[in-house]
């Protein structure tokens, strides 16, 4: 069977519950409000269970009751990552089985870009969003070298880590700068060294497209919004090879509007 | 109390040998400054705003004066004998000469002028210390008009929109719900900002910056909702980072109430250099102890990177390092808000006894502090309703083991920042266990011998061996080994560390000199 609806206590029930706050005070109006956009959610009936004024202008609605929407779990979009996101553990674990080494990052903001924002919550143990960043993993080795960090002083840095990943943020964009310093970057990296002993060469930051990579010649781009996870897994991904662990799901998105 | 049977000499021997860890360290602080405790200096002293670029006046005239002079001889004399010889009366007016290259900047050679300059600099900074003073006297007589909250622990709630005018209303808003001390969150990394941002700001990256008008903003407007309670609402913001001594001084002029300030925080989760980590530290530290200001310790962050079962012990040895580098900065118990968490694993059988064996030993180790209780984050996954009931066991300990300051834990931790509704709902937890089982320590009394009672006393074993270690390896070798948390941080590396210098023949500072009078 394809077609399922919710489930509360009995088979196609459709049962659902939803909690939401309105921007009103609390009276008989405002619950009928609240029954009234459960209503135009697909819930009918709705049964408004709990109320609850807060502050003065706001109200805080528990409400249950039965949608009508069926979903077709053949008709299900899933959009997968081309690599899975693995957690610090098995991480840790993929580089220690399969490389047997720590695998060496390093990572700057170049140009004139003083903006480590992007590059610390990456970087640094403290992360971003709950989440530790790489040097938090036991078998990254990490080198942050900051801002303003210049094109040759890159290589050379890359050079004497052996670095199997460089990682370069760039935040200002002004005229451009964040592309002109990334092609700088890949430039250098390829007369300095020949393919196949180039480290891994990644940008990211809030104003790229990431379909660009190609045209500036990185092996991959992160944009806003990118975890410290992600990079790590992409690391192992594209360092390592791919992992064959089950638990590493990727993220579904059903087919929303 | 004494709950726990924890035997004196262990204890006594506890706190000897963080003093012993400590006092290299103190020595250190003594002998060194760095560019963030000179403009702490020159922002007591009155020097204020920002060129056109954004770049304050005080990060201008240090720059200027460290062309000249090595930081190592302090800029106080230096920039008051400039005064003094080019005839400027204002040392802001100076500062912008000097950025403009119109000064030059000497040590004066002769007694006279030496005393001169001296004389000159600590009346400016003596007026800035004044302003600290009368905020300090302002908050007592607030307090005692309006009152303090009428339970403990105090509740403890975050904002952080990044818009200091959209924080101002939610601010309010938690206080009339219940909060007894705001928190605005800093932009993520301003702690490696070099300098301290200017004026209010409406833009920031998960937080809101922390400046002078931003700090007098808030407080001005917490001033009227706490007249409207009839209860004095605390601010707090953080004190950490590259610019920790400037800021305590803007948060002692600003009348803050508690500042977040770590002995180590910036050294193991931000590489930033040790040496001046541990300068900046103890100047702030002794700022604050001035302007009678709380601090916050950050030990709920070891057990984020570690396990909390593990690692229970690190947050024992760094509670009492605060403690000991706090004492010797001048700060009172009752300003020592040591911290500690839930966060042990809620799978772990046992877990929730393990919680309160580690919080009554805090709480029996430091009798006299308000310890800052800090709720689960590390194991909220997103389910809801799960994430309630672990803030209700989190908040009945710390009903159980009377903590000072309860950082309210919100149900959509690692979720969304929180909703109004997220805020209401956590209130409502907390108001519930306080007003069900506010007293419940009266009748609480772990079993002699039990497994609480024995859990506290393995902690604290573990804590004093790691003690020993870290006195035997001298505590920069431990934080270049890795001892605390995971990172490696050598005294020669991290972030910051060319704004330090050793003190030269002739050093002079204004204001370690009154705050140590």
């Amino acid at each position: 069977m394809t077609i399922v609806r919710p489930y509360g206590d009995t088979t196609g029930d459709g049962m659902v519950q939803l909690s939401f706050t309105l921007p009103i005070p609390h009276d008989k109006r405002a619950e009928g409000a609240a029954v009234q956009l459960a209503n135009r959610m697909g819930m009918d009936p709705a049964l408004l269970v709990h109320a609850k004024a807060m502050g003065d202008g706001f109200t805080f609605f528990v409400v249950y009751g039965r949608v009508s929407h069926l979903v077709d779990t053949d008709k299900v979009q899933v959009v997968e990552r081309d690599f899975p996101l693995l957690s610090a553990k098995e991480v840790n674990a993929v580089i220690k089985r399969r490389l047997r080494r720590r695998l060496n990052v390093v990572g700057a903001c170049i140009g004139t870009d003083a903006h480590t924002v992007g590059i610390d919550a990456i970087l640094n143990v403290k992360g971003v969003a709950g989440e530790k960043g790489l040097e938090y993993y036991r078998e990254l080795s990490v080198t942050n070298m900051g801002a303003q960090v210049s094109v040759p002083e890159l290589v050379e840095e890359a050079r004497a880590r052996k670095a199997d990943a460089v990682l370069v943020s760039q935040v200002v964009t002004q005229r451009d700068a964040h592309l002109q310093n990334t092609r700088a970057m890949t430039a250098a990296f390829r007369e300095a060294m020949p393919a196949g002993k180039r480290p891994l060469l990644i940008v990211g930051g809030p104003r790229f497209d990431e379909l660009m990579a190609g045209e500036l010649g990185v092996d991959r781009i992160f944009g806003r919004g990118t975890t410290p996870r992600e990079v790590a897994s992409y690391l192992v991904h594209a360092l390592v090879g791919p992992s064959n662990h089950p638990a590493a799901a990727p993220e579904r998105t059903e087919g929303q509007s | 109390m004494d709950k726990l049977g924890l035997d004196p000499h262990v204890v006594r021997r506890a706190r000897a040998l963080a003093a012993r860890a400590g006092q290299p360290v103190v020595d250190l602080a003594r002998s060194h400054t760095t560019v963030s405790v000179e403009r702490a200096v020159l922002r007591l002293a009155g020097v204020s705003g920002a060129d056109s670029d954004g770049i304050p006046w005080v990060n201008r005239l240090v720059d200027a004066v460290r062309a000249d002079v090595p930081l190592g001889r302090g800029v106080a004399l230096p920039v008051f004998h400039a005064l003094a010889t080019h005839g400027v009366e204002d040392v802001t007016v100076l500062a912008q000469k000097a950025a403009a290259g119109a000064v030059t900047f000497a040590v004066p050679e002769s007694k006279a002028e030496v005393a001169a300059a001296r004389r000159a600099a600590r009346r400016a900074t003596d007026a800035g210390l004044k302003l600290v003073d009368r905020r300090r006297a302002e908050r007592d007589r607030l307090i005692k008009r309006y009152g303090d909250p009428q339970q403990r622990p105090w509740i403890y709630l975050i904002v952080a929109t990044g818009d200091i005018y959209e924080d101002i209303p939610q601010a309010q808003a938690a206080a009339r719900a219940g909060a007894d001390v705001i928190a605005v969150i800093r932009s993520t990394g301003q702690s490696l900002l070099d300098y301290v941002p200017e004026g209010a700001t409406r833009e920031g990256f998960a937080g809101t910056y922390a400046t002078q008008e931003n700090f007098r903003l808030m407080r001005a407007a917490l001033d009227e909702t706490s007249k409207e309670l009839g209860r004095y609402v605390r601010l707090t913001n953080y004190a950490s980072g590259l610019c920790m001594p400037e800021i305590a001084a803007l948060a002692g002029m600003e009348r803050l109430d508690m500042m977040l300030n770590d002995s180590m925080y910036g050294i193991l989760f931000r590489d930033i250099n040790p040496i001046r980590t541990f300068v900046d530290q103890r100047f702030s530290r002794q700022v604050h102890a001035r302007a009678g200001i709380i601090i916050n310790t950050g030990e709920d962050n070891y057990l984020t990177t570690a396990d909390a079962v593990e690692a229970a012990h690190t947050v024992t040895v760094s509670q009492l390092l605060n403690e000991f580098f706090a004492h010797e900065a001048g700060l009172a118990d009752w300003q020592l808000g040591l911290g500690h968490a839930f966060e042990i694993n809620p799978e772990l059988p046992e877990s929730f006894r393990l919680e309160l064996a580690h919080a009554l030993l805090a709480r029996e180790l430091f009798p006299d502090a308000p310890l800052k209780w800090m709720p689960p984050t590390k194991h909220m996954t997103g389910d809801v309703f799960r994430g309630n009931l672990l803030d209700g066991f989190f908040n009945l300990v710390g009903a159980l083991t009377g903590q000072g300051i309860l950082l309210v834990g919100m149900m959509t931790e690692a979720v969304v920042t929180p909703w109004l509704s997220d805020r209401d709902i956590a209130l409502q937890n907390v108001r519930y266990v306080l007003n069900g089982a506010g007293n419940l320590h009266e009748d609480f009394v772990p079993a002699p011998g039990g497994f609480i009672q024995s859990r506290a006393h393995a902690v604290l074993g573990e804590a004093i061996e790691l003690l020993e270690r870290i006195v035997d390896d001298t505590m920069l070798t431990a934080i270049a080994d890795g001892t605390f948390g995971i990172m490696k941080r050598p005294a020669d590396r991290g972030k910051g560390l060319d704004g330090v210098a050793r003190h030269e023949d002739g050093y002079y500072n204004p204001v370690t000199e009154a705050l140590e009078s």
